[in-house]
């Protein structure tokens, strides 16, 4: 398909166009950036609502019982599913869609024109998204989903990602998985705006919840000694960021049996709840011009890693590196030079 | 960027062997594809707006219930309603299927069909010849 059309069909409401548009730009084709520049004025509109976890918590059933709930709210849901890619073959058994069944018969998910699901794998990345995660999330956004739900790979404890892309963050949780300690580490437990204890009908559940909401009030403790502190300016500042993502915002816990449909609407209803928060005090400005600013970071080192390796003598200087001529901080010099010399010659 | 090669591997209508197609969509995996498994009991609608929303190269259908004329075709004919292109992709069926029936599979659309016993490695090598193969004669056209 070409570019026009792909972009024209986005704008219209073809499926294909989308589905297709996806894949040039998972691919890195070069279509894709052309594609992202004619839809970017028509994003920003969607609710991005990320859900990570441990692998087998549950999140793509609670996917799947969200997407239900909020379809019966009257609002257009598309949906990316991550699941591992293997760092040794490139292969990927992507298997989030099969948990896509909805409560009630009579209308199917699968089937339903309301709703667009499309797996990725992450390739071998780590962090729990896939590359392009961003760029997919914005084609759904302009093609006029409501809601986003973004499901990473199951997580370990330090793939926290899903804060680049997401304007609300769930993290998922079930009972058995750790005791107060593990919930105090740092990493995925941080980033949460909602907390989700999921097969609460095992035992245990409620001390999971009462761990989360421990760890909260401690949160809100080290909240108030960091402003009380005179000095350390530096922890300050940076744990001030931190606490700044949720500004006044306490993260809920929410108990759900998803398999059931226990407790999603709640969910829901707080995911909702979170969104008018962060539009109102003005979090969600703040949040999308970090994450703005981390992209376009990354594309800037991206172009300046390309300039580097077209423009410059990089491999006479890490021969000369090898060979203790220069040392690897005089090396990083010399290439920027040769950037800044070159970089603008025959464009 | 290399293209990976999506395929969809899906199992539709009542039947309940799926072995069969686990043990494909595992080894598929291994050898390099993104595999995106549907689950049981499938109908051919579901299982053709998956193909179109994941952008698939391959459709593998597994059936054992004896009912594959009635549904691949169908299968075939909702991609095309719901505006993917069958001609781009290539359309394989698992399962088992009579060899006189074979041939009419053929001449609905169907690329090829593997019967129980048929080494995968034979499936794999099937795919990576015959999608380019099949994607240039639909070019040409």
């Amino acid at each position: 398909m070409k570019v026009d059309d792909v972009v024209e069909g986005i704008f219209s409401g073809n499926r294909r166009a989308l589905a297709r548009a996806i894949t040039y730009v998972e691919n890195e084709y070069p279509e894709s950036k052309e594609i992202m520049r004619k839809i970017f004025s028509k994003t920003g509109k969607a609710h991005v609502v990320g859900l990570t976890g441990f692998p087998g918590v549950g999140k793509s059933t609670l996917v799947s019982k969200l997407t239900e709930e909020f379809r019966n709210r009257g609002k257009k849901v598309g949906i990316i599913a991550i699941d591992p890619g293997s760092p040794f073959t490139g292969g990927a058994l992507l298997g989030d869609r099969l948990r896509l069944d909805g409560m009630d018969s009579r209308k199917p998910l699968w089937t339903d024109p309301g709703i667009f699901f499309r797996s990725m794998s992450s390739r071998g990345r780590a962090g729990g998204l896939a590359a392009k995660t961003g760029d997919v999330v914005r084609l759904l956004d302009a093609f006029g989903f409501d809601v986003i739900l973004v499901e990473t790979v199951g997580a370990g404890q330090s793939e926290v990602d899903i804060i680049e892309v997401a304007d609300t963050s769930v993290v998922v949780m079930m009972p058995e998985t750790g005791d107060e300690i593990q919930v105090n580490k740092a990493g995925i437990l941080e980033i949460g705006d909602i907390y989700v204890v999921n097969k609460a009908d095992l035992g245990g559940a409620e001390k999971v919840e009462r761990w989360l909401k421990y760890m909260l009030s401690l949160d809100e403790e080290s909240v108030q000694m960091l402003s009380q502190m005179t000095h350390a300016d530096e922890a300050r500042v940076a744990s001030g960021e931190f606490f700044e993502r949720r500004k006044g915002w306490s993260p809920p816990v929410i108990k759900t049996v998803a398999d059931r449909g226990e407790g999603i609407k709640e969910l829901a209803d707080a995911i909702e709840k979170h969104f008018d928060y962060m539009k109102e005090t003005g979090l969600i400005e703040k949040r999308r011009k970090e994450r703005i600013k981390r992209e376009l970071f990354e594309i800037v080192m991206n172009d300046v890693m390309k300039l580097v390796k077209e423009r410059t003598n990089y491999r006479e200087i890490i021969d000369m590196t090898l060979k203790n001529e220069i040392d690897p901080y005089t090396a990083a010099e010399k290439i920027i030079e040769e950037v800044l010399k070159n970089g603008k010659k025959g464009q | 960027m290399e293209k990976k090669i999506r395929v969809l591997v899906a199992k539709v209508g009542l039947d309940g062997h799926d072995r069969g197609a686990k043990v494909l969509a595992r080894f598929l995996r291994d050898s390099g594809f993104e595999v995106i498994y549907t689950g049981l009991h499938r109908t051919p609608q579901e299982v053709a707006m998956a193909a179109v929303d994941e952008d698939v190269d391959v459709v593998g259908i597994s059936l054992h219930s004896g009912a594959h004329l009635a549904l691949v075709p169908k299968v075939i004919n909702y991609i095309r309603e719901y505006g993917g292109n069958p001609d781009e992709m290539l359309i394989l069926v698992g399962g088992v299927i009579p060899t006189d029936d074979m041939e009419k599979l053929k001449e609905m659309g169907v690329d090829e069909v593997f019967i129980p016993g048929t080494p995968i490695s034979e499936i794999v090598e099937f795919i990576k010849t015959e999608l380019p193969r099949k994607r240039m004669r639909n070019e040409s056209r």
